[in-house]
């Protein structure tokens, strides 16, 4: 049976339609999930696109968190059962969900950046990463103008030492990120954040490679191992 | 000023004929004045004096451009892709498989001078609502900006501004920048130019009018609560209030919400996806009173609109001035009765404010003779019973005398092949790395780097390639290509042949990346209209375009006009940005300028003359403008195009890159550095010309190895010139000529292309 991934849409989401191709180029259902209903409709694994949820309004993410669906979606990530993908906004959203240690800030430029990005996968063991091979450098896509990763030295320390890690940018440092994190995971690896864009790096065509739909059929097999209940 | 009662009702006109009223104050001439009360028999209220004073602006009457924008409309080629033309929103041109895709560029030059960066924010946002009123679904961006000397001091103040202002807002609406242009001169010191472009799609069936049909049907405004900002005048009409203070100080520029404007789109989205409308106008330049009366004049030309229902953000606001507010991210609907409560729904869904503020109304004959019956009411009061027709189709045209300038003949005269050449291979290498370098030529990574351009996934070519292109559709490979072109010293040295090398560029760009020319759209940046200098460029500006796309069989589909752009009696450089739309059938087979191919021969098609009036290295090398700019030959164009296109199609170019600003020299130097790669060619004649000449129509071409003989079969099957130059390979640009060589390594190539932009905003 093919699996069902849900692409969140918050007021203001942006990649959505992006996360929703690369989820289904993967070999996977793509479900549109809507921020107001509490609702995951029985999906294997969840994406939370990149965007300006709420306007970026207050902080970055601070308002998504509350959305009814979130109250749904927390506990099961929580648990380490669902899996869940944050890009950029999605990311911000995470942390200020607390499911993810830091915070995203200003970029050290003080503005938005685009760019193809290569990054250094650092780990292989969370459910989005496992069709990579650690110290494997990708090209993915980074357009974000509050993408420098913050923490204090303490949890940068623990999240280094227990592999949570999952990549860092490779090359220029693009936006003054802490020890150059640009994604990390939580303590079951099931849940993912990071900033750059794998999902705009799924097609030749249309990005600067391919290299980005490895998070997504990372997943496929990451459930036909170990299938999740939500 | 004289004293005019606080609510000025129709019955309060009728009673006082003789109430001086500031009509010069609000920008109107005294003969246009008499006009609007010699229509409404009675002096108008100050209400429909704030309508007619907005609605017969330059900016939204065309009162002096519009006798000349009749060409596009009577030399109209033949197109049967024509689905929407002039006068609408936005032109709408048939793309194959049922698609349709709308575009239009439009100025917001003035406001991005007085604050660059919401200046440029709204001009974004308001060309996107121009876009989603016709029903399309905006997909891509693009924005063409001209800036003072890239070392000026408020260079620094507008170019970050304004590129910020853009990013700000695109970015936050999800559409993809896909290109554009920028550019720097003298004259834009304190006129910058912020020509901001959107590309929409849609299906034919899905294609919306501003209208208003059928007596009964609701009114709705929806979108933001309505704001005293971009009020400008209309606090002279609200002089009632004068002595509060707050009202002095309200800004002239809007402020843009684009979170509220990404719901807009959505939500707007839906309604037509649920045919819930039957009319819709977005709120742009003169708000309520332009939604209303062009809503009402393309219907059945009764409205009645209840003023005071209108949400406000500030409870004070006058009939006056809420009919002039051009606060953001409003739209304007016609809704039948019985799908109102659907209609709420979706909007509530989307978090979006909506108000029924009026209906549709029937009109007698008479009044239908008169120009239609718009009747607004202020808590039951008339404050406005007017002919809508008059104010949105019928006011002033002016002939303005045009004269071509005494000096123009001492410019055209100032011949820039009298300029000392470089004497050497190491001045020439040097000049040529000048050039590369210099701001309107470099690399503009640091503007477009703040652009999101991949969001949507459907980008498939974008800057710094010649145009941008974006695939339409998930289940089909067809695309669409525009390219954005102008060059100010190119037209204020000959208008009508600067006009057409803008559209030839941009013509050529779309062909260059492999799509066919379809349609155009225009901003037509000037000085004073009525300076008659100004105005004579204008025309021939205008003559040009015309002429050229009836030739080349792309009409122009819509456009704007951007006046007074001058400081004291000093125009700008006379700047029609010209977008050329194509399309291409399999975007699988775009081309991009980049020369990545090892071993790939380089070609160079068209004819090179000693062409330099008005060229990039003039300007850079000699600050010099004068002589005549290169000459056009819109027949070479057309067959230069068919070559690009036909190679990409039939695969047998593997990049190709037009050849503009620079010539030669600059083209060879982007698609080396683009390619990663160095290039080694050999030119037959004269060195300087060879590299530094901008002769119109000519291209370079990497051909895929084993396609050398087919690929010069096709240019000579269209009559192109074509000439083998080089090869691609190596690593740095080696130009070998009859008496010496230049070499630069692709190192040096890089800083002198990539440092200018950064250096100069450094530290901003």
């Amino acid at each position: 049976m093919t699996a069902r991934v849900g692409v969140v849409t918050f007021p203001g989401s942006l990649d959505d339609k992006d996360a929703a191709r690369a989820v289904a180029l993967a070999g996977a259902e793509p479900v549109s999930l809507w921020h107001d209903d509490a609702d995951l409709k029985g999906v294997d694994a969840v994406v939370l696109p990149g965007g300006f949820s709420y306007g970026d309004y207050l902080r970055c993410g601070a308002i998504a968190r509350f959305a009814p669906l979130m109250s749904e979606l927390v506990p099961a990530a929580r648990s380490g059962a669902l899996p869940v993908l944050g890009i950029c906004n999605g990311f911000q959203i995470l942390c200020e969900s607390h499911l993810l240690p830091g915070a995203l800030t200003r970029n050290s430029s003080l503005r938005f950046v685009n760019r193809p990005q290569l990054l250094r996968v650092e780990s292989s063991a969370t459910a989005w990463t496992g069709d990579y091979t650690e110290g494997q450098e990708i090209l993915v896509v980074l357009k974000s103008g509050e993408g420098s990763y913050v923490a204090d030295e303490e949890t940068l320390d623990r999240i280094e030492a227990e592999g949570r890690v999952v990549v860092r940018y490779a090359g220029s440092d693009p936006n003054g990120s802490r020890r150059g994190i640009a994604g990390v995971t939580n303590e079951h690896g099931n849940v993912v954040g990071l900033m750059p864009h794998p999902e705009h790096a799924v097609e030749a065509l249309t990005g600067p490679s391919t290299d980005g739909l490895g998070f997504f059929t990372s997943v496929l097999a990451h459930m036909a191992k170990a299938p999740a209940g939500v | 000023m004289s004293e005019v009662p606080r609510l000025d009702t129709v019955a309060v006109a009728q009673s006082s004929p003789d109430t001086p009223q500031p009509y010069a104050e609000l920008g109107m001439a005294k003969d246009e004045y008499e006009r609007v009360r010699e229509i409404l028999g009675r002096r108008p209220t100050s209400a429909e004096l704030a309508i007619y004073s907005v609605m017969w602006s330059e900016h939204c009457s065309y009162k002096s451009s519009k006798v000349h924008l009749r060409q596009f409309g009577e030399k109209a080629p033949e197109n049967d892709a024509l689905l929407v033309g002039m006068g609408e929103n936005a032109g709408v041109v048939d793309v194959g498989d049922g698609r349709a895709v709308t575009f239009k560029i439009e100025s917001h030059n003035h406001p991005s001078y007085v604050e660059p960066h919401q200046g440029a924010a709204t001009g974004v946002g308001g060309i996107v609502r121009d876009i989603l009123t016709m029903g399309a679904r905006p997909v891509a961006v693009m924005d063409a900006l001209r800036f003072g000397p890239a070392d000026a001091e408020d260079t620094k103040r507008v170019l970050p501004g304004v590129v910020s202002g853009i990013s700000f807002y695109g970015n936050c609406l999800g559409l993809p920048n896909i290109g554009g242009e920028i550019g720097f001169g003298e004259g834009y010191l304190g006129n910058p130019l912020v020509n901001a472009l959107c590309i929409g799609v849609m299906r034919h069936e899905d294609i919306k009018l501003a209208q208003a049909p059928g007596p009964g049907n609701k009114v709705v405004l929806f979108g933001s609560a309505t704001g005293p900002d971009g009020i400008g005048g209309a606090s002279v009409l609200a002089s009632a209030s004068f002595d509060d203070e707050s009202h002095a100080k309200r800004p002239s520029v809007q402020v843009g919400d684009p979170f509220m404007e990404k719901l807009l789109i959505e939500c707007s989205l839906e309604l037509f996806e649920k045919d819930m409308v039957v009319g819709i106008q977005d709120l742009g330049a003169a708000g309520v009173s332009c939604a209303t009366t062009e809503l009402a004049a393309g219907g059945t030309g009764g409205m009645r609109i209840q003023l005071n229902k209108v949400p406000l953000r500030d409870p004070r606001l006058t009939p006056e001035e809420i009919l002039m507010s051009e606060s953001q991210e409003r739209m304007m609907a016609i809704v039948e009765p019985s799908k109102m409560a659907d209609f709420l729904a979706v909007c509530e869904k989307w978090q979006v404010l909506a108000t029924e503020i009026g209906e549709v109304t029937d009109v007698t004959p008479e009044e239908a003779e008169r120009g239609g019956r718009l009747v607004m009411t202020w808590h039951g009061e008339t404050v406005v019973d007017m002919p809508p027709r008059t104010a949105s189709d019928e006011g002033p045209v002016y002939e303005r005398p045009y004269s071509r300038p005494a000096a123009q003949d001492a410019l055209q005269a100032d011949d820039a092949a009298a300029l000392p050449r470089p004497q050497g291979d190491a001045e020439l290498r040097e000049q040529l790395l000048r050039v590369l370098g210099a701001p309107g030529v470099g690399d503009p990574s640091w503007v477009v780097q703040q652009y999101d351009s991949y969001v949507r996934g459907d980008t498939v070519v974008s800057a710094p390639h010649d145009s941008g292109m974006i695939r339409i559709a998930d289940d089909s490979h067809r695309g669409v290509a525009l390219s954005t072109d102008g060059n100010g010293r190119f037209t204020r040295l000959d208008p009508y042949t600067g006009t057409q090398l803008a559209y030839a560029e941009a013509y050529r760009n779309v062909a260059a990346t492999g799509a066919r020319p379809l349609a155009v759209t225009n901003c037509l940046n000037f000085g004073s209209p009525e300076d008659p200098g100004v105005m004579w460029q204008f025309a021939e500006a205008t003559r040009g375009l015309a002429d050229a796309c009836q030739k080349l069989g792309t009409p122009v589909t819509g456009g704007n006009v951007s006046f007074y752009n001058q400081t004291g009696d000093v125009a700008i450089n006379p700047t029609p940005v010209i977008g050329v739309l194509g399309v291409i059938d399999d975007v699988r087979t775009r081309l991009k300028s980049a020369f990545d191919t090892d071993g790939a021969r380089v070609f160079l098609l068209g004819e090179t003359r000693p062409e330099f009036g008005g060229s990039a290295w003039a300007d850079t090398v000699h600050g010099h403008l004068g002589g005549l700019p290169p000459e056009v030959d819109l027949t070479a164009e057309a067959a230069l195009g068919e070559v690009l296109a036909g190679a990409a199609e039939r695969g047998l170019a593997a990049a190709a890159h037009d050849l503009s600003d620079g010539g030669l020299g600059v083209a060879l130097a982007e698609s080396a550095l683009h390619g990663g790669r160095g290039i080694r060619v050999a030119v037959s004649g004269d060195a300087f010309t060879s590299l530094f000449s901008e002769s119109a129509a000519r291209a370079i071409v990497a051909v895929r190895p084993g396609e050398e003989n087919a690929f010069l079969a096709l240019a000579t099957d269209h009559g192109v010139p074509v000439e083998e130059i080089g090869t691609v390979g190596g690593d740095a640009l080696v130009v070998e000529h009859p008496s010496g060589a230049v070499e630069i390594p692709l190192e040096e190539l890089r800083e002198a292309y990539e440092s200018t932009l950064p250096a100069l905003m450094s530290g901003v």
